[in-house]
């Protein structure tokens, strides 16, 4: 899905105005590698969360062992699509964050809350500097408030749009998976039941969605901690009539 | 202390290694009236003696809420207090719009530490003459700190600054240990009662003193920081004296020592000692 220039030039005139960097600069106007959709929702234990391991290169599926799920801090996940690049920018802001956090040693420590705020922040005003992190970041986590453990799962995206829902999807998975999470998603769901409403959701991107590839990694973060688990495969079904000899109705002239 | 050929500058070291315009910057906060802090796992208290310029002004303030989990208490030059408070205030609203949560109050006390300390070595400022009592509350339960002039902070039990605080240190040092476990109503009280220490025979009413608590209850819920209605004040200190004719409810037994020997929690035992460990 690549992203075009207004044709009346609108947009461009806006940024150089305002970038600081001198007259005739342009900041980053649409992005160059992409991951595609990322999915979340919360289950007993705390928060799934899943995605495929690809990143595209405009129309071309460039690279297939893509990490766009990461542990943040120990209670967090952050999944992003979008901007790769920015994506590795946030995460080296994030890993300055829990340093210093954890430095502290004082009993105290960075909630998902806390880390989906900061994450607003920097991406809300970004977005008014008209230089923005092209990112959908979704923030999953659980931590033990005063009233027990709470299940935290959010999501901020490029323009600084930020929201907390008991399941999130970004990109296609918000035309494709939620739908089917509105329908299936229940309170309390095993771990078991999680991955598998998570892998209808998943094998559905694979079959609509042009930019996903068949290779997923499903993460978790309980009050345990964070796994990411190794990358696996679904299996799909091609095995349809209408797709044997596919060109045996087809009129040609050669 | 006597005037010297040292003391012109904050940035002029003694030969003993002393910088003179600090510790008379710390003296200022031993002329302010007094104030006390103490607290137990779950809350804190602070305890004020209002001291009025005259019988026909109204007294000064000096028990600022800082942010709906911590507030400070301070003595010496409340102009330098106040201007302090704001200080916190804005540190503490600037967290909550980044992070959407409360300031941790260690790191709240290490933001005034690190301010006091700029002015400890720059030629063209002076020292704040202003002692702050921080008490709050964040996800490691209740805490108290004492922010020194000279920019350092220690983390207490139970403290008390100002004219006359030795009185009500005596007093909190022989009933601090049994603080952990004190109910926020006990705390009052011994709040009280430690600041009734500082007024040396004059009467302890609630117009000469101010009381605030932070805390959380049992059920998780927090109860913001608030200074205690006078009324409900003087029902406090009129119930205390009823039960003067019994000895004063004793102080429980730390369990298992684990309270009190806490690592770095426990500045209160200088027992017996006459320097006060801000005094270096």
């Amino acid at each position: 899905m690549a992203w075009q220039q207004p044709m009346d030039g609108s947009h461009a005139s806006g940024s150089k105005v305002a970038a600081a960097d001198g007259p005739g600069t342009q900041r980053t106007q649409y992005p160059y590698v992409t991951g595609t959709s990322v999915i979340a929702l919360k289950y007993k234990d705390g928060v799934i969360m899943a995605c495929d391991t690809g990143a595209s290169y405009g129309s071309t599926l460039r690279y297939k062992s893509v990490e766009r799920i990461k542990a943040v801090g120990k209670h967090s996940l952050i999944g992003a699509s979008g901007e790769f690049s920015d994506f590795q920018e946030i995460l080296r802001y994030l890993d300055e964050l829990t340093l210093s956090d954890h430095m502290w040693d004082d009993g105290n420590s960075l909630g998902p809350k806390e880390v989906h705020s900061y994450l607003t922040r920097v991406m809300y005003n970004r977005r008014n500097k008209f230089d923005p992190l092209w990112n959908s970041l979704i923030l999953g986590g659980v931590k033990k408030g005063p009233k027990g453990e709470e299940k935290y799962l959010g999501m901020v995206n490029m323009i600084g749009t930020h929201f907390e829902e008991n399941h999130i999807a970004t990109g296609f998975g918000n035309h494709l998976a939620i739908p089917i999470l509105r329908a299936e998603w229940r309170e309390d769901m095993t771990f078991e039941e999680a991955v598998k409403l998570v892998e209808k959701c998943l094998l559905v991107l694979l079959y609509r969605d042009r930019s996903s590839i068949n290779k997923f990694q499903i993460a978790k973060i309980t009050t345990e901690g964070a796994t990411i688990y190794p990358p696996y495969s679904l299996k799909t079904n091609w095995g349809f009539a209408a797709f044997e000899n596919p060109s045996k109705g087809a009129v040609g002239s050669w | 202390m006597f005037r010297n050929q040292y003391d012109t500058d904050v940035t002029t070291w003694s030969p003993a290694g002393r910088l003179f315009q600090v510790e008379y910057a710390m003296e200022a906060v031993k002329q302010g009236s007094a104030c006390v802090g103490l607290r137990s796992r779950t809350h804190a208290v602070l305890a004020a003696a209002n001291k009025a310029a005259s019988e026909l002004s109204s007294h000064q303030r000096k028990v600022f809420r800082v942010a709906d989990h911590a507030g400070v208490a301070l003595a010496g030059l409340t102009a330098d207090g106040r201007v302090l408070s704001r200080f916190l205030r804005s540190e503490c609203i600037n967290h909550a719009f980044v992070y959407d949560a409360p300031l941790p109050v260690s790191r709240l006390a290490l933001r005034l530490a690190d301010k006091a300390q700029v002015c400890t070595q720059r030629s063209w400022k002076r020292p704040y003459g202003v002692g702050l009592l921080v008490a709050g509350l964040d996800e490691s339960g209740a805490h108290l700190y004492y922010n020194c002039p000279s920019g350092n902070y220690f983390e207490y039990q139970a403290f008390a600054i100002g004219s006359r605080s030795q009185a009500a240190k005596t007093f909190l040092e022989r009933r601090f240990e049994g603080y952990n476990d004190y109910t926020p109503d006990q705390l009052i009280r011994d709040a009280l009662s430690a600041i009734k220490e500082t007024l040396q025979g004059e009467k302890l009413t609630s117009s000469n003193c101010t009381v605030a608590i932070v805390g959380r209850k049992d059920d998780g819920t927090v109860e913001p920081f608030e200074s205690i209605d006078g009324k409900k004040i003087q029902e406090i200190i009129d119930s205390m004296e009823a039960a003067e004719e019994a000895p004063p409810p004793p102080a429980a037994a730390p369990a298992a020592g684990a309270g009190a020997a806490e690592s770095s929690s426990m500045q209160e035992e200088d027992k017996g000692t006459d320097a006060v460990p801000m005094d270096i």
